[in-house]
């Protein structure tokens, strides 16, 4: 192959060009803000170490164009495993990074109930990301380039996981009663109504009766150094990732690399050869898995080191302790994971604006028990995403690729239709493609897996799907297309 | 904004789908090459940053050339010859 001619008009500007200007902005903004929050009381800097790593999450996430969606989606629709190995190398090394900061004793990690619900909402989830173009992540940093589809997505996801985490009436009907039985024998407050809302009777009816365990913990060695290596990240997440690696290279990589390579009798070096070949062959996608793998657990790490500073267990105690009460749960409270998540606080988002409407919410286990609504000047994890749209908007601008782009009346109907298929799905699987995938088997909790195996099935159905209607758009477009 | 694929001369096509978001670009691009001739160029227009990590990706697999790549305000400009 010849080499590739390209403009030199599209480098990066240097600082001072008026991309380079409008990057900086964006960071000034960021640290204008900060200074602010810090003048305000220090202890905001637990906030703000979720802003800034949202930002370098951004960052990255734009570097590598990297998408979940695209990793399960570009496999069925064009035969491309760019993302899905790069989503791999993130994995491998977010598992030795959150290693290390387990044994070190600042894990903020809790394992997943594992039951039917993943595999069923994460396939829900699957089929919407096709539509919408992006997964949970990949929408935040796509509305960072400017793209208002994302935005659409966020909103959509936001709003559909309030209103099904505190839908009641008829949807009460869809749980089997033994679940009601069981939400009852529960003994919750009577201010949650768990018997109204068939979110609240499958979180307490059916949920909690789940286990929920890392392999080391369920083979009896969770606490210790060598059930957490061998067990947690040897076991149950570098294997699998070898397994999906070689198998990604043998059923799309290692014809064309062969071919490329003029190699008929490929030796097994030949083949590891290849292997790596399909581990770089994008070097951005690659780059970007290795930070965001690294800096996922080094979130986790720093986070749960100042959990230690400030004798906590959760942001809420540091809230109240400031002073602000409102939007509390009754345990005091609010959704803070400790390491990188999305669909939550985007429930909290919709939650919140629909409570100052009038709504009330805040009997709901989801806000009322679990997660609180708080104001979103002050969710932390809430000003992750925030910081993942800015990282995105610094990398975009630096790189002359962020540009408005404003929807059509059939990428909008995808956005808020496939919006709310990943809002209903990642609240049946407690969490997306990031808390329940990415940041589950990374920490040796196999039940992200099975949200991967859910993900994956959602997503070649959504491309069947998506196929037929592009097919008939093109065939119903003028007769000059040819598509 | 619609998508258009045009042909400009007997080898040359054009394929324009601004405005489109994943995974349109990257799955209209597929089908465009399958139209075209062996030998025959595809000038792709696109401005959605992240398909474009994948079409380049679809090209090495299929051996199709990506000869040209140009960039100018949010938009791609590439030419694709058919192995």
């Amino acid at each position: 192959m010849n080499a590739v001619t390209e403009n030199v008009g599209a480098k990066p500007g240097g600082l001072l060009s008026k991309n380079g200007l409008q990057s900086m902005a964006v960071v000034l903004f960021v640290v204008a803000g900060s200074v602010l929050a810090l003048s305000i009381d220090t202890r905001f800097v637990y906030l703000l170490v979720y802003v800034w790593f949202g930002l370098a999450y951004g960052i990255l996430l734009q570097y590598g164009r990297f998408c979940m969606a695209s990793a399960v989606r570009d496999l069925f629709a064009v035969k491309v495993p760019r993302m899905a190995v790069g989503m791999m190398i993130a994995v491998a090394l977010y598992s030795v990074v959150a290693a290390m900061v387990t044994i070190s004793g600042f894990s903020t990690f809790h394992p997943n109930a594992m039951g039917w619900h993943i595999l069923i909402g994460a396939a829900i989830f699957g089929f919407g990301i096709v539509f919408t173009g992006g997964c949970a992540s990949g929408s935040l940093y796509k509305a960072g380039e400017g793209n208002m589809n994302s935005m659409l997505v966020i909103v959509a996801i936001s709003f559909s996981q309030a209103i099904v985490v505190t839908a009641s009436g008829w949807w009460d009907n869809l749980v089997p009663q033994h679940w009601m039985d069981s939400a009852v024998a529960k003994g919750m407050p009577e201010e949650l109504s768990v018997t109204r809302g068939w979110f609240d009777i499958f979180t307490a009816g059916y949920v909690w009766d789940l286990k929920g365990s890392t392999t080391a913990e369920l083979l009896g060695a969770g606490g210790t150094k060598a059930g957490i290596v061998v067990y947690n990240t040897l076991l149950t997440t570098i294997l699998p990732v070898l397994v999906i690696l070689v198998a990604l290279y043998l059923l799309y990589y290692r014809k064309s690399y062969l071919r490329r390579t003029k190699n008929a009798n490929p030796a097994l070096k030949d083949e590891l050869a290849g292997i790596w070949a399909m581990c770089t062959s994008s070097r951005n996608t690659a780059i970007a898995g290795i930070g965001l793998g690294i800096l996922a657990g080094l979130h986790m790490y720093v986070t749960g080191a100042l959990r230690e500073h400030y004798g906590i267990y959760n942001f809420g105690e540091l809230l109240s302790a400031m002073g602000y009460t409102d939007g509390l749960s009754i345990q005091g409270t609010v959704f803070d994971p400790g390491y990188w998540y999305i669909t939550t606080q985007e429930a909290q988002w919709g939650g919140w604006a629909l409570n100052k409407l009038g709504v009330e919410n805040m009997d709901s286990i989801f806000f009322g028990l679990d997660n609180g609504l708080p104001n979103p000047l002050l969710n932390a994890p809430g000003f992750m995403s925030i910081g993942i749209i800015l990282g995105a908007a610094v990398m975009a601008l630096a790189r002359k690729e962020f540009k408005w782009k404003a929807p059509t009346l059939e990428s909008a109907f995808f956005a808020i239709a496939g919006g709310i298929l990943m809002g209903i799905g990642a609240r049946l699987a407690m969490g997306c493609n990031i808390g329940a995938f990415f940041a589950t088997v990374t920490n040796g909790d196999p039940s992200g897996w099975v949200f991967l195996a859910g993900m994956t099935f959602g997503a070649y159905l959504g491309v069947k799907v998506f196929t037929w209607w592009m097919d008939r758009a093109a065939a119903r477009m003028e007769a000059g297309c040819g598509l | 904004m619609a998508m258009s694929f045009n042909q400009l001369s007997e080898h040359e096509w054009k394929l324009d789908v601004c405005g489109y978001t994943c995974p349109h670009p990257q799955m209209y691009t597929k089908k465009a090459l399958q139209k075209l001739a062996s030998g025959d160029v595809l000038t792709l227009v696109f401005d959605n940053p992240s398909s474009g990590e994948s079409i380049a990706a679809m090209c090495e697999s299929e051996g199709n050339e990506l000869f040209e790549r140009k960039e100018e305000g949010g938009s791609f400009v590439w030419k694709i010859r058919k192995v």
